[in-house]
């Protein structure tokens, strides 16, 4: 049982040792805004890889790019417009906010609304429906 | 009640075009539009790979249209593009900028002694500083400049000489029927 558990134990530190990025700042706040920022950014080369997690090149010299910018004291949002300005909006993975994609930041808000509104309607006019059936038919009341 | 069944045909027949139209497009999507299209040339200061101990600066290459082709020896779609490079070069119409990117002077020249050189001037950029600031994730990617230093047309992937004759020719009359009238 202890011997698994060193075993595990190791295979725990050769991941960090085998991880892509050992960038690390002194300053721990500014190494959680670099670690944030270069995992919302997109590796250009490989698409679905954010630049934090690709082996690729590329990806390493904008993680440096990024460092160098927050150690200058640049804030996130600088840092994004830099890499927006070269690559496009395609390089965040967290799109902003543009006349382009309003429907689709509102588009689900939209649906919803429809959607409940359509509900409404159909609820209603059932309701009505179960109303009319529950009121006695002429015969029946001669009937009676 | 007609409209029980128009409302969603509408809303069909919308959906389809939206797509339609998508797919169609797709080709086009294919590789990402650049956003350094109708910006200024990144202005760059970078040692010459030909003439040692020379720097290839932004601004001496502008007032003229030129071509920035960004290559490296590692770049097994370069070598294809090589060829066309040389052809382009020789029709005379506009000079050839190359950028070596990451790559080392040793490698870089036996490929030039090799293939053939068609750059004007060749800029060394071993960090790669030039082609993030141009935006470039793969190599080769090639960029037409206007005589004012605007970019105006980027082509990612190995150039041909149709597709200089298809894409860069245009944007190049333009440029000295401007410069004409």
């Amino acid at each position: 049982m202890r011997a698994l558990l060193l075993i595990l134990i190791a295979f725990a530190a050769v991941q960090t040792a085998f991880a892509i990025d050992p960038t690390t700042i002194p300053d721990p706040k500014l190494q959680a805004r670099y670690q944030n920022l270069t995992h919302e950014l997109r590796c250009m080369q490989c698409l679905n890889q954010s630049i934090a997690d690709s082996p690729v090149e590329l990806a390493g010299e904008l993680r440096n790019e990024v460092r160098e910018m927050i150690v200058a004291g640049k804030t996130d949002d600088e840092i994004r417009d830099y890499m927006v300005a070269r690559y496009g909006e395609f390089i965040l993975f967290r799109p902003r906010f543009s006349a382009r994609n309003v429907w689709l930041w509102f588009g689900p808000a939209i649906m919803l609304i429809v959607g409940a509104f359509i509900a409404v309607r159909i609820i209603r006019q059932r309701a009505k429906l179960v109303e009319q059936d529950n009121e006695p038919l002429e015969e029946e009341a001669a009937e009676r | 009640m007609k409209t029980r069944f128009i409302v969603p045909l509408v809303a069909f027949v919308v959906l389809a075009g939206i797509l339609a139209y998508g797919v169609k497009r797709a080709p086009e999507k294919h590789f990402i539009a650049s956003v350094m299209v109708g910006k200024p040339v990144p202005e760059f200061t970078l040692p010459s790979l030909t003439e040692p101990g020379k720097m290839v600066t932004s601004k001496e290459l502008h007032g003229k249209p030129y071509i920035i082709n960004v290559w490296g020896t590692w770049c097994y779609a370069c070598r294809e593009e090589h060829s066309a490079l040389m052809s382009i070069q020789q029709l005379g119409q506009v000079p050839i900028v190359g950028v070596d990117w990451r790559d080392t002077d040793e490698d870089a020249l036996a490929w030039l002694a090799q293939l053939g050189n068609p750059y004007s001037h060749v800029a060394v950029d071993k960090q790669g500083r030039l082609a993030i600031d141009l935006g470039v994730y793969g190599a080769p990617e090639t960029f037409l400049i206007d005589a004012k230093g605007v970019i105006v047309h980027k082509h990612v992937g190995p150039l041909s000489v149709e597709i200089f004759k298809r894409d860069f020719e245009p944007k190049l009359k333009e440029q000295t029927q401007e410069g004409a009238s």
